[in-house]
């Protein structure tokens, strides 16, 4: 099967020569702590509404290390994008952030002043935003756009120095040199999704989010831009989360992926083990979703809808939808549960459930 | 579905508390309108006649507003001017109004040659300045009347109304509800009645807002320049008539001050009026969004 | 477009004055007559000529020719009352003073209105502002010449600070000279003064709502999030986007400025054009009448198409649009 993430084949975890996603060896950046670049914990975002506080991310922990890409899944609702436009600071009000950290080689993010924040910003960690669409300044053209942001970070102030850098962001996202100087208008989705890119590496980040960067585009423009944004993360050596609610994508193109559910982080594993062996009746449900070539069956989707975030059942917040549900689940939260190195479920049953074939279902 | 339901004034109610902008102007125009009509049921508008009383006394005791050099009393004489010009600016504002929307729905329904006629023609009498035409249609009149000159001034409102019902007519006319009135059968114009009409209910209110502020603005240029009404007093005829006789320079102050407050007033309460109703009209169009 | 509206306008304007009822020339005729006792049948005789002279007798359409040719040609014929004065020569008497109000006090409303809108839809921005933007908008409520009137009692009679009225003081010769421009400029404040106050609100309301849908755009988002300075955000991903529909705005709006501003120039006595106006339609000056109208109807027209020239240089969408 075609493996997007250069050809190391289906086993392999992240490139060569580079970390093990989780708990693994010490980095070779002195400024990192216990080898991660950036590292989440218990992170919380509410949302004050009339009914009482939206727990939009509720107790989110993860990290994340250099090369790494991040995966992080769920339907729309889960928290998936507040938590990272959290690490950013981009909440707005009334939304704010009520708790835990994010530290970045060795720097709290959500400790930081609006100050620090706006010189953190894409010049150690960037954003590529869902819909480029509307993304970029109808008014100026693209050379403009990535000026001002160098200019804000006062980065490369002589002219010509300037202008071949940003020529070289262009070639390395694969646009040619007079894009610079067209408008976002004249560019197709995926050029511009393209430009967003070059935006996002211009400073050589250390994080990079994307935010469904490819919700917007049809199927050959996705890979085209998928292709792209791993090729970009390679020449700064940044790290990526990727958020977004396609497991098939993820399958292609993260080593660690994510499930959320009501702004909860249900289960967390490197891609091949969370396919060949998920745990949470959540994640099952979403890749038993997924169609396939190898096995042909009635589609399934999950029954029910998402939860309210401002009211949610008690708990798990699955239990409503889920097919093994107990007493028990409407009673307690379930805790994190370390099933294997780097895979975390918070599931009752998580050690109970009968294991599946490729295409999700349960065997036995 | 019987659009009059019972709660419609428990609805209104709750539709204009959560909006206080319009709450205000609409209470503002409402207590000028009571001023306009329980005034000279309260005050002796005999005393607004030349002569009545003795001139260019100072507000006091007697006259609370004062007198001009005429002999008129201020205070009467506001009270027998205020609903002369709100007359000129309803009617012409309703005229107003009921032309622009009738073109701007023919317009907007029909398209094609009626569109483009319609339109140039709002165009053409935006960009010739009002004042203009309108002085030279009045002084060519040889005796106004508070009637005359609300038709004269609805020449003015109508453009505006046009446009906008225009343009919503113009975005109405796709939706699907349309559509399958016409499926069913419905003809043209009664569509355009029974279907489009009822849904732009909301803009020809907040259009008649506006088209009474042109009315009103365009009344009170054409009195400040003497053509207003000669024998029936307006707040305008009576800012003009301060002028004439030099009451700014005479420093008669309280001659020109009430018609120009009453009117800062009336003209504050359609701007928070109208400001109000766009605002509201938004609301709803974001809530059906 | 703008031709044919400035045709239509040229023919409207030829249309309304010979539409009313009432012949001016008679009317003038018989007012000197009756002012200095002449007899009748003189009268008749006069009018006579003088509609011969001024082509009022010939048939309607022949004088709708005449007029587009003479207009085309520039020659708005003679001034009724003060003949052998011209109406261009009135025209241009009044031109200058007219543009140098009405520009300055336009151009100074329309970018201070528009900066403070889009101060007052951004957040974060100075409670001053907030507060100072009130009474602002509540003076754009009153049409100009009110305000006129009552800056006129306060500043000019009150407090003799400025000049009452007229466009130098009496008695003064303007020359080509620096203390004939100062004598403009002070007795321009006050006028411009009325339209800049009681315009400023407008322009601030419009650009607001403007701002305010801008806000919620993504570039915007993306703009912050890059770490942007927060006045770069503002004038170059905010302002900027909400100025095309502000000028388009500015178009449509013309004919009402020039409007308050005839009748700030009547109060004031200010030399210009709208108070030329005044004077011609109270003497029932026909053709200055005519001619000025035509000119405003036919210069705001011009000043539209000009503003649709500006569109493509600040929104580079509708310059690729006319391209294509």
């Amino acid at each position: 099967m075609n493996d997007e993430r250069g050809g190391e084949g289906f086993a392999a975890g992240p490139p060569q020569g580079e970390m093990r996603p989780l708990g693994g060896q010490r980095s070779t950046r002195s400024d990192e702590r216990g080898g991660h670049i950036l590292d989440v914990r218990d992170l919380h975002v509410e949302f004050p509404t009339a009914l009482g506080p939206a727990l939009a991310v509720d107790g989110v922990s993860f990290t994340l290390d250099k090369g790494m890409r991040l995966g992080l899944v769920g339907e729309s609702g889960s928290g998936k994008s507040t938590t990272v436009l959290a690490l950013m600071q981009l909440i707005k009000a009334p939304g704010r952030i009520s708790g835990g950290q994010a530290i970045l080689a060795g720097d709290d993010l959500l400790a930081m002043s609006a100050q620090q924040m706006r010189s953190v910003r894409f010049s150690r960690i960037a954003l590529v935003p869902q819909g480029a669409m509307n993304s970029l300044n109808p008014v100026l053209t693209v050379r403009a756009q990535i000026d001002d942001l160098l200019d804000a970070h006062g980065q490369k102030p002589e002219p010509k120095e300037r202008a071949r850098h940003v020529a070289g962001l262009l070639q390395r996202v694969g646009l040619p040199e007079n894009v610079a100087d067209q408008y976002p208008h004249q560019l197709s989705g995926g050029m511009k999704q393209r430009v967003c890119i070059a935006i996002a590496i211009a400073l050589s980040p250390q994080v990079i989010i994307a935010d469904e960067p490819t919700s917007a585009l049809d199927v050959i423009v996705q890979k085209q831009v998928m292709q792209t944004l791993i090729h970009a993360q390679r020449e700064v050596g940044a790290a990526i989360i990727l958020v977004g609610h396609d497991m098939g994508l993820m399958a292609q193109f993260a080593h660690v992926v994510g499930v959320m559910y009501a702004g909860r982080l249900v289960e967390i594993a490197p891609v091949q083990e969370i396919f060949a062996n998920p745990r949470h009746p959540y994640t099952r449900m979403l890749i038993s979703s997924l169609p396939s070539f190898a096995t042909r069956k009635v589609f399934r989707g999950i029954p029910g809808v998402a939860p309210s975030i401002v009211n949610p059942p008690s708990g798990c917040a699955f239990h409503p939808r889920c097919p093994r549900a107990e007493q028990r689940c409407s009673r307690e939260i379930p805790v994190d549960d370390v099933l294997a190195p780097g895979h975390h479920v918070r599931c009752h049953f998580a050690r109970e459930l009968p294991p599946v074939n490729a295409a999700g279902e349960a065997l036995a | 579905m019987n659009k009059q339901s019972p709660g419609l004034l428990l609805r209104t109610g709750r539709l204009l508390g959560g909006e206080p902008l319009l709450t205000a102007g609409l209470t503002l125009l409402v207590l000028i309108t009571l001023f306009a009509l329980v005034g000279p049921l309260v005050i002796n508008v005999e005393m607004a006649q030349i002569g009545a009383a003795v001139p260019r006394q100072r507000p006091g005791a007697e006259y609370l507003l004062g007198t001009d050099v005429q002999g008129r009393d201020i205070l009467a004489a506001l009270v027998l001017a205020t609903p002369q010009t709100l007359k000129i600016g309803f009617f012409a504002g309703v005229m107003g109004l009921g032309l622009g929307t009738i073109l701007g729905l023919l317009a907007g329904y029909f398209r094609g040659w009626t569109d483009t006629v319609i339109r140039t023609l709002a165009d053409v009498v935006m960009t010739i300045p009002g004042i203009a035409v309108l002085v030279l249609v009045a002084t060519n009149v040889r005796s106004m009347t508070v009637a005359l000159m609300a038709v004269i001034v609805a020449g003015l409102a109508w453009m505006y109304p046009t446009r906008t019902i225009r343009a919503q007519t113009l975005s109405m006319r796709e939706r699907p509800y349309v559509d399958i009135a016409r499926l069913n059968g419905v003809g043209g114009v009664e569509l355009v009645f029974t279907e489009i009409f009822p849904n732009l209910l909301p803009y020809i209110a907040a259009s008649f807002v506006t088209a009474v502020s042109s009315a009103m603005l365009a009344t009170i240029g054409l009195e400040a320049l003497g053509l207003g009404p000669q024998n029936e007093l307006t707040l305008g005829m009576m800012i003009f008539w301060a002028q004439y006789y030099g009451a700014i320079l005479r420093n008669l102050w309280w001659w020109w001050v009430p018609p120009v407050a009453m009117m800062a007033l009336i003209f504050i309460g359609l701007l928070m009026t109208s400001t109000g109703m766009d605002r509201l009209v938004n609301r709803r169009l974001r809530v059906e969004a | 477009m703008t031709l044919l509206v400035a045709f239509l306008a040229i023919t409207i304007n030829f249309l309304i004055p010979r539409a009313m009822p009432g012949d001016p020339i008679e009317q003038q005729l018989s007012q000197l007559s009756a002012s200095s006792g002449g007899n009748i049948g003189d009268i008749q005789a006069m009018v006579q000529s003088y509609r011969e002279r001024f082509g009022l007798d010939k048939p309607l359409w022949r004088q709708y020719l005449n007029y587009l040719y003479d207009v085309a040609r520039g020659d708005f014929g003679f001034s009724l009352v003060n003949y052998p004065e011209r109406v261009s020569d009135v025209i241009l008497a009044g031109l200058p003073w007219t543009l140098a109000l009405l520009g300055t006090a336009t151009l100074i409303s329309f970018s201070v209105g528009t900066i403070l809108g889009g101060v007052l839809a951004w957040p974060d921005s100075s409670r001053w502002v907030q507060i100072l933007g009130v009474p602002v908008i509540l003076l754009s409520a009153v049409p100009y010449f009110i305000l006129g009137i009552v800056l006129m009692f306060v500043f000019a009679l009150t407090y003799p600070l400025l000049p009452v009225a007229g466009g130098y003081s009496f008695g003064f010769m303007p020359a080509w000279n620096w203390a004939t421009v100062g004598q403009m400029a002070l007795h321009a404040v006050l006028p411009a003064l009325s339209i800049i106050l009681a315009s400023i609100g407008t322009w601030a309301i419009a650009m607001r709502g403007m701002v305010i849908s801008v806000r919620g755009e993504d570039y915007i988002m993306l703009a912050e999030a890059k770490g942007l300075s927060a006045r770069r955000v503002f004038f170059a991903y905010g302002l900027r986007n909400a100025l095309l529909p502000q000028l388009t705005h500015l178009a449509l709006t013309l004919s009402h400025i020039v409007s308050g501003a005839i009748l700030v120039e009547v109060i004031f006595a200010y030399p210009g054009i709208g108070y030329r106006l005044y004077q011609a339609i109270h003497a029932k000056d026909y053709f200055v009448i005519q001619g000025i109208v035509l000119l405003l109807s036919v210069s705001i027209a011009f000043t539209m198409l000009v503003l649709d020239l500006v569109y493509p240089l600040i929104d580079p969408r509708i310059k690729s649009a006319r391209q294509s």
